[in-house]
């Protein structure tokens, strides 16, 4: 039943998609990286409404699906702007503000663990709002967070199948259509299975190292 | 054609029920799989640990929707024919009840040592001790965890649309095919019905949390 030969025949095919599916993984979270720290702080704005907006915002994102949100992008944009932007970046902008939302509370909890008086501190220093992010909040409050960020790299990893939907040829696609033409489905999913488990596991090994070594 | 939102309701509500009872299902077994492979995460007997840490281990690194793909269109050929539904809440309960059982074993850890030595003490067996005093205990904590686990599980159901199970997503793209210029607003209703969903899910696991805590 399981054919070798026929694994072998569409590897490459496999290790092309591999790479769409890696270029939109890190995209994707580069976006959400960006996104989510800006989330991160506009939430700690002085202007109430502000903080509600952002507040409702990531609780709206983060209870409705990912495989919605992308089809909102994909076929309500273009309609409601006029501007259509090709799979692979509505994609990423769809990986990207749906974990900014995971992120934002990421971040957060690093905001939160500043203690209090580096605030009294900057504002004794009379530094600007911007300097106090930017010098002296923020490089405390990221690089305890960064082995959390790297589970999410892993998640939007694992997430990616999802941009089929809107004809991303990333490997789920591309095993879809193998298959349709061979008619053989078996060796195909279970290859991109394998593939997602494998690069999955050893990136969780990685992060679980870097969260120990933090931790010391 | 100009619809109404009358003539969106009836397939919506289809659609609400098929997703409803996805989740429903799924909730369950999730449940029942994350408190079997939680406390199997915390036995004594080290196979059986070892065991559930593979399960574990093998369902966070896998990609949902590929493991969908495969349960629904792989397994067939190697003669395991699944209905849609059992392949749908197989999949999504097999995924996060490897994420709840996470959830269970870190909640039982968190429970102070004193407990397990006041139990001792009382001369209390170990079954005696795991269900009379350590899991009434740590099932407080798990609950907040747990609801957040029941919102991804929901999201999650979206995913059947792909083996074309007649859940809200895919009732969706059939009105959207019927109504082409209605696309924004039909993938918007579809945003908010999830929401109201998750709020619901979320509202009856808050309503949980307060019983048990005023039960202790």
């Amino acid at each position: 039943m399981w054919s070798w030969d026929y694994v072998i025949s569409i590897l490459p095919d496999l290790l092309r998609a591999f790479r769409v599916t890696i270029a939109a993984t890190l995209a994707g979270f580069a976006v959400a990286a960006v996104f989510g720290l800006l989330l991160a702080v506009l939430g700690r704005s002085g202007w109430k409404p502000l903080r509600l907006a952002v507040r409702a915002f990531v609780e709206f994102v983060r209870s409705t699906p990912l495989l919605v949100q992308v089809f909102f992008l994909y076929y309500s944009v273009p309609m409601l702007t006029g501007l259509s932007l090709p799979a692979f970046a509505t994609g990423v902008i769809g990986l990207g503000i749906h974990y900014s939302t995971y992120m934002s509370e990421v971040y957060r909890s690093g905001i939160d663990g500043v203690p209090k008086g580096q605030w009294e501190a900057a504002s004794a220093l009379n530094l600007t709002k911007t300097r106090t992010w930017l010098s002296v909040i923020l490089p405390q409050a990221i690089p305890p967070v960064i082995p959390v960020m790297g589970n999410y790299l892993i998640v939007i990893f694992k997430e990616t199948p999802i941009l089929s939907a809107i004809t991303l040829v990333e490997m789920l696609l591309t095993a879809k259509n193998t298959a349709s033409v061979t008619y053989r489905v078996f060796e195909p999913y279970t290859m991109v299975g394998v593939i997602f488990l494998v690069i999955s596991y050893a990136m969780s090994l990685v992060v679980m190292r870097f969260e120990k070594r933090l931790r010391r | 054609m100009e619809p109404t939102w009358f003539k969106l309701y009836p397939l919506l509500l289809e659609g609400t029920k098929i997703t409803a009872q996805v989740a429903g299902l799924s909730a369950v077994l999730t449940l029942i799989i994350s408190a079997a492979a939680g406390l199997c995460r915390v036995s004594g007997f080290a196979p059986v640990r070892a065991a559930a840490k593979v399960y574990v281990d093998f369902f966070r690194s896998s990609s949902l929707l590929v493991l969908l793909f495969w349960i629904y269109f792989a397994l067939p050929f190697a003669g395991i024919e699944l209905p849609k539904l059992a392949a749908a809440v197989l999949a999504i309960s097999l995924n996060c009840g490897a994420y709840g059982a996470e959830i269970v074993r870190s909640s039982i850890l968190a429970v102070p040592k004193g407990q397990y030595e006041a139990a001792v003490a009382l001369n209390l067996n170990p079954t005696q001790t795991m269900w009379r005093v350590i899991f009434p205990q740590a099932f407080l904590r798990m609950l907040p965890p747990l609801g957040n686990l029941l919102i991804e599980l929901l999201k999650s159901t979206s995913l059947i649309y792909f083996i074309t199970m007649s859940d809200l997503t895919y009732e969706a793209m059939i009105l959207r095919n019927n109504y082409y210029s209605w696309t924004p607003q039909i993938f918007l209703l579809l945003l908010v019905i999830y929401f109201i969903l998750a709020a619901i899910v979320t509202t009856i696991v808050r309503l949980l949390e307060r019983r048990f805590a005023a039960w202790r």
